[in-house]
């Protein structure tokens, strides 16, 4: 079984422009992202996490590498990540209790235990959470977008789409909606082959999802998405660009999904050479932690504080959380609206 | 004392949606032609020359796309109000108004302040997709508020409350009003008709009538009829707002009268009229002296033809049969 193609089309400078500060930084995200998700299967199995276990595992490289591409910041760029976009949560300043209360439907968590995994968000802190239907935070983000430019504001929305995702129709709106209003818009297309356990021949008759924004006159580029360094470039190109004005810009970055839909998924379908050939040879973590160790971009003792560093800082986030409340069955009412500020409590309640 | 102008409940809305954009430059419009073009009805006619393109948004056929970006733009602070070109097409954006509008402030606490309007409503000969009334889709959503008003000054008061709101509301105007309802509106009057109240539309003895849009002036005219012709007296209430129901309004004229009808042009199972006579079954079952009965939509597509169409939705002489066979219960 040969790898399946991932045909990096974006001219990359090698070591991009990118200090030994900031090499770390990435390393620091990249590092955490996979522990954190490491934890997270330790107490699926412990069945403290309530709901299903999705795994990020193979695409850390895409997630954080486009969101370091951003202005971070109070009230600077806005992304907003699916469910395997972990990595692009904690670039943006999520922390990784949050993400821990939020599996654990914790009181404490960000929705009060309302809402599932990494489905939160902090607008100010610039990252708007998906719901679960795919493609609807295309539109959601044009509209995002849409207020930079309503304001005159030099700021960018970032938005992540699977390919399954991209035969939706809101996916096609949207998009088609941000290309005609030059929309302040980045969209990451995330080929990582599965959708759930459809592969891609069977979600699309296109090659590349790079095809289908070229088809509403959106620039699209395809690009390495295994690769650290060229998903960072092709980002920062397209995100000031965007910035400048000059419109929506399409990024496919083709990358593969190595653990199952979710946890309970245990991924038949999948050749498992196949597996073991993006797992030995195509680790994004691995391939950013060689290239920089050979250029002797930073120390190897460094990358290893780190390792340290996210250990401890998972230990410590897991231990003051685990055992945490759930939220009080009655402060399931209030919050639908503004006015009025509760849903009644039914009248069988207080037979 | 201000001057009052007579006008039309198109120009009332028209009067509301311009004086909120006058007041609040969050406040921008996108939609299928409601831009130079002024929209297929000429709501905004006159809109983009005053406010300009980045206010009032020409978009692609995307329904979806057009309540998804209102609702990432309200995110953001503005005020955003979506027109559907014909509310029949709101059914192209449902999951989006349901799942991810809807839900915003409760899952996620998003602020999500949007108006989404458009015509509704039969009785013109526009067939199954020009003349829908989608209320009942939307009622059973936590999340969404729904105002459908009669008169010109509620046309007006109620798409300004809705654009202040904090949280989406779907504002139904019924096609049929546009040019039929007239009302003298002073000038100058700052008009803020509140969500969730429904308004006494007319006072009577004998039995209650419990309506909203278009078939509140069927059920007027049939008061009268029946005040004229049996010596009953008819009392109408009008709802204005459908999501949340006035349950108090609605209590107080049952206990009044005893007796209730509901009518809307909504096809009956599922229809709004189920919920309300829930309601009452629940929160005034003593008092009730008859059955609460339903006149309706028959529970078919909207067809075409003038004797079709006029069979199929609830008519002035329907409801009079109605309510006579209920007074004499």
């Amino acid at each position: 079984m040969a790898l399946p193609a991932t045909r990096p089309t974006a001219a990359v400078p090698a070591g991009a422009a990118l200090s030994a500060d900031q090499l770390l930084e990435i390393y620091y995200y990249l590092r955490l992202t996979r522990t954190l998700e490491e934890r997270l299967v330790a107490l699926y199995r412990q069945t403290k996490v309530i709901g299903g276990l999705f795994r990020s595992l193979g695409q850390e490289g895409e997630s954080v590498a486009s969101a370091y591409a951003l202005e971070r910041g109070r009230n600077q760029d806005i992304l907003s990540p699916l469910i395997r976009n972990l990595g692009s949560l904690l670039v943006m300043g999520a922390q990784p209790i949050e993400i821990l209360r939020q599996y654990m439907a914790k009181a404490g968590s960000p929705t009060h235990g309302r809402e599932l995994n990494v489905h939160f968000n902090d607008l100010e802190q610039g990252y708007l959470g998906q719901i679960s239907h795919l493609g609807d935070m295309i539109p959601v983000m044009a509209g995002i977008a849409l207020s930079f430019k309503l304001r005159g504001e030099p700021r960018v929305g970032l938005v992540y789409i699977g390919d399954g995702g991209t035969s939706t129709g809101t996916f096609h709106e949207g998009l088609n909606l941000a290309a005609v209003q030059r929309l302040p818009l980045v969209v990451m297309g995330e080929y990582n082959h599965w959708a759930y356990s459809t592969p891609p021949e069977k979600q699309f008759a296109v090659k590349d999802l790079a095809e289908k924004a070229k088809g509403y006159g959106i620039p699209a580029v395809t690009v390495d998405g295994n690769d650290v360094f060229a998903v960072y470039e092709a980002t920062r190109f397209a995100v000031e660009r965007a910035r400048r004005g000059k419109g929506v810009h399409f990024i496919e970055v083709k990358t593969y999904r190595r653990k199952g839909h979710a946890e309970h998924d245990d991924q038949h379908y999948v050749p498992k050479d196949v597996l073991e050939l993006w797992s030995k040879s195509n680790d994004p973590v691995d391939r950013f932690t060689q290239r920089v160790l050979a250029a002797d971009m930073v120390a190897e003792a460094d990358l290893k504080d780190i390792d340290d560093r996210v250990r401890v800082e998972v230990d410590q986030a897991t231990d003051a959380c685990v055992n945490e409340p759930l939220p009080e069955g009655e402060t399931a009412l209030p919050g639908v609206y503004v006015d009025p500020p509760s849903a009644d409590t039914l009248w069988f309640k207080s037979l | 004392m201000a001057a009052a102008a007579e006008v039309t409940f198109l120009e009332a809305l028209r009067q509301g949606l311009w004086e909120e954009m006058e007041r609040d430059d969050r406040v921008f419009i996108l939609g299928e032609d409601v831009g130079l073009y002024g929209g297929a009805f000429k709501v905004t006619e006159g809109f983009t020359k005053r406010f300009g393109e980045s206010r009032v948004i020409d978009t692609p056929i995307s329904e979806a796309a057009i309540v998804g970006a209102a609702a990432g733009a309200a995110h953001m602070g503005l005020r955003p109000v979506a027109e559907m070109q014909f509310i029949d097409f709101i059914s192209c954006a449902y999951d989006m108004l349901t799942n991810y509008v809807a839900t915003a402030r409760y899952r996620a606490g998003l602020s999500t302040p949007m108006v989404v309007r458009g015509p509704c409503g039969g009785y013109v000969r526009g067939g199954p997709f020009h003349s829908q009334n989608p209320e009942a889709a939307f009622l059973h959503t936590p999340g969404l508020k729904i105002v459908y008003p009669a008169t010109a000054r509620d046309a007006k008061g109620l798409i300004k409350s809705s654009i202040r709101d904090e949280d989406p509301v779907l504002y139904l105007e019924h096609k049929w009003l546009y040019r039929r309802i007239k009302e003298q509106l002073p000038e100058g009057e700052e008009i803020l008709t509140p969500i969730g109240q429904a308004r006494m539309a007319r006072e009577g003895k004998h039995l209650s009538i419990i309506s909203y849009g278009a078939t509140l002036w069927k059920s007027l005219e049939a008061a009268d009829k029946l005040e004229k012709e049996d010596g009953v007296s008819v009392e109408v209430l009008d709802l204005r707002t459908l999501l949340p129901l006035d349950d108090a309004a609605i209590v107080a004229t049952v206990k009044k009268t005893n007796k209730v009808l509901i009518v809307h042009e909504d096809t009956r199972t599922g229809g709004i009229a189920g919920e309300i006579a829930a309601r009452i079954n629940e929160q005034a079952f003593e008092w009730l002296d008859g059955p609460i009965m339903r006149v309706t939509a028959h529970d078919v597509p909207l067809p075409y033809a003038p004797t079709l169409e006029d069979f199929v939705l609830p008519q002035t002489d329907d409801i009079v049969k109605a309510a006579r066979w209920l007074a004499k219960y």
